[in-house]
């Protein structure tokens, strides 16, 4: 019973680095470079989503309302302002943009809302489920978590392969310079994959301050770099895998802090994205691309 | 002398030397007249590591071509080994030769972590050797923050649980206590001591970049496809960078720890990592002289601009964005470059700018 109580939370977390994971494959799909920040918009989630709700005292939906908005512009800002400029640049100088961009979020937080850690109120309010004669309890935040992820998975699937501009961000990651002279406007799909990216963010912030109630300004650190060992385990660029890789990675982290050593399941975390890598460089999901000279 | 004779790779390296002998002479004299304030001077071990940091970094970054995340995961296998072996031989011989060893463990310590880590990690490219990097480091800090030795009559003990474990009879001591981590070591580094390091370390990068080996890394660096094709062993000059690289962060460690009596492997967080990129991308990437400088100049001007302090992380942020964009952006290139030639075009007719 212990197990599966572990499992349930395992599969909770997961579900939150399956939905940030998304933002980094769809980034990573569309224009080839890792966005650090993205985990840093987690952050700025929570916290608007905070002041919203504790500080301003409105209801829930609008927190996740005003942290969806915010993060949208803010992905698409940061996208404008830092990474376009640099997108014929080599890979180190946008790689090192994207740090300090997410190092700026963090440290503008830092200044705003100091580093004391806040508490934030859960946006779940339903009884926890007990099943099995009370054995099993799966609180509300878990159950909620769970639930939305699996909603946001199915729909971003559909959206991707069944719209016009899904369509669009297919063609212009697999070849930017084809999908223009089909009339595709790369530039908007870029901005709108970003901004499809932050909002997830936004969601996902909200989803893990319920679950984990504190919020310092490193709080999406954290996360943001394990959803990225997630994407990168289910096969980057891949959404099936960016779900799948989530989901095994929240279970891994949540069997080996529960049997192995809660000090050791970083670490633990960090051994699967060495072995992926080795043994398996694509992914579980990804696609093998040759390179061309 | 006849210095013009001289190769200009070596003419460079002359000039980084001389300013490196200069400022150390400055200080000294400044420290001698007792004008040098307590908290500078308490900050002068930490410069030295710091510029040692930033040249191997740059080593890796600048001249190998692949963005390391890690790097203070090598500063604290270097710290730790060193703390330990100074702490272990510190009764049975004198300071300076335990100093030596501490030294020497460090580095070898750290290099030879280098050399595993990199055996896999330089198979991969770009972002995912980045990210790897990064791992690496969570993972070292995560194994040091779990890491117990003792010692007692029946030799040392190791345990990766708690203290308890390492079952130590009523002789034993814990050297290294996990989280709380090493205490005890003789506050032995002195500024002298990394002046020195500092020129050894420059000596090694220098000769190594100037060599057959340097610039078999940097074609490398350049094009990796068309240094393969023309023969260059991608792996090994990679991994002979890239554990140099390491190597010499374990010296900064090593020293570093000596400064202080205690040492915990939080100190060397992604943080740092981060902190020492600041310095080769505000110095110039790829270049030696610019990172000792900037390695410097940043260390020490939080020091002198108090009430900045909180704002200092939010510079180094903006200043990493800016100087991105400024120096890779096509369009800002080309808007430098016009203004470059309006200004001395206006200093050639005589206007001034």
């Amino acid at each position: 019973m212990q197990f599966l109580s572990y499992l349930v939370n395992g599969i909770s977390l997961g579900s939150i680095y399956a939905v940030i994971a998304l933002g980094y494959t769809m980034v990573y799909g569309i224009a080839r470079m890792l966005n650090f920040a993205h985990g840093d918009v987690i952050m700025v989630g929570g916290y608007i989503a905070y002041t919203v709700m504790t500080t301003m005292g409105m209801p829930a939906l609008a927190g996740i309302g005003a942290a969806v908005l915010v993060c949208t512009l803010l992905g698409v800002t940061i996208e404008r302002v830092a990474y376009k400029p640099l997108r014929e640049a080599p890979s180190l100088a946008v790689l090192i943009t994207a740090i300090g961009m997410s190092y700026l979020l963090q440290n503008l937080a830092l200044l705003i809302f100091g580093s004391a850690p806040k508490s934030f109120s859960s946006v779940v309010s339903f009884q926890p489920l007990r099943l099995l004669g009370g054995q099993l309890i799966i609180t509300g935040e878990t159950l909620t978590t769970i639930l939305v992820s699996a909603v946001i998975m199915v729909a971003l699937t559909l959206f991707v392969n069944k719209t016009k501009v899904g369509h669009a961000m297919q063609a212009v990651s697999e070849d930017k310079g084809a999908a223009q002279l089909m009339g595709i406007n790369v530039n908007a799909t870029i901005s709108l994959t970003f901004a499809i990216g932050s909002a997830l963010a936004a969601v996902a912030g909200v989803l893990l301050c319920s679950a984990y109630p504190t919020l310092i300004p490193t709080t999406g650190a954290m996360p943001g770099i394990k959803a990225f060992v997630a994407a990168v385990f289910g096969g980057i660029g891949s959404i099936p895998g960016a779900m799948l890789g989530g989901v095994l990675l929240g279970i891994i982290q949540s069997l080996s802090t529960a049997y192995i050593s809660s000090q050791m399941a970083d670490a633990i975390v960090f051994g699967v994205l060495i072995v992926v890598l080795l043994v398996k460089p694509t992914g579980i999901l990804g696609r093998q691309t040759r390179e061309k000279v | 002398m006849k210095i013009k004779s001289l190769n200009h790779n070596f003419r460079r390296s002359l000039v980084t030397y001389g300013i490196v002998i200069a400022a150390f002479a400055v200080i000294q004299i400044i420290s001698g007249m007792g004008m040098l304030t307590n908290s500078l001077s308490g900050q002068l071990v930490p410069i030295c590591a710091y510029i040692i940091m930033a040249v191997s970094l740059n080593l890796t970054v600048g001249i190998l071509g692949e963005l390391s995340l890690g790097h203070a995961g090598f500063m604290s296998v270097g710290a730790f080994m060193g703390a330990f072996v100074s702490v272990c031989l510190t009764d049975v011989m004198p300071g300076w030769l335990s100093l030596t060893l501490a030294l020497l463990a460090g580095t070898a310590a750290a290099a030879v972590i280098g050399l595993l880590i990199g055996i896999p990690v330089l198979r991969l490219q770009g972002d995912y050797l980045a990210i790897v990097t990064l791992a690496f480091g969570e993972i070292i800090k995560n194994l040091l923050n779990s890491f117990y030795v003792g010692r007692d009559a029946s030799g040392f003990h190791f345990s990766l649980k708690d203290a308890p474990s390492l079952n130590l009879d009523e002789t034993g001591e814990i050297i290294i206590n996990g989280a709380q981590g090493i205490t005890g070591m003789p506050r032995s580094a002195t500024f002298t001591l990394g002046f020195v390091l500092i020129l050894i370390t420059l000596a090694i990068v220098q000769n190594l970049i100037d060599s057959r080996t340097g610039r078999a890394i940097m074609s490398i660096r350049d094009n990796r496809i068309a240094a393969e094709s023309v023969g260059v062993n991608i792996t090994k000059y990679k991994l002979i960078g890239f554990s140099v690289s390491a190597a010499l962060a374990g010296l900064a460690g090593a020293m570093y720890a000596h400064n202080f009596s205690t040492l915990v492997a939080r100190k060397f967080d992604y943080n740092t990592s981060i902190l020492v990129l600041v310095f080769i991308v505000v110095g110039g990437l790829g270049n030696i002289r610019g990172s000792v400088i900037a390695a410097a100049a940043l260390t020490v001007l939080p020091e002198l601009l108090r009430g900045f302090s909180d704002y200092r992380m939010l510079v180094y942020a903006v200043v990493l964005i800016v100087m991105m964009l400024f120096n890779q952006s096509p369009q800002l290139a080309a808007w430098r470059r016009k203004w470059t030639a309006k200004l001395t075009r206006g200093q050639a007719d005589g206007k001034g700018a």
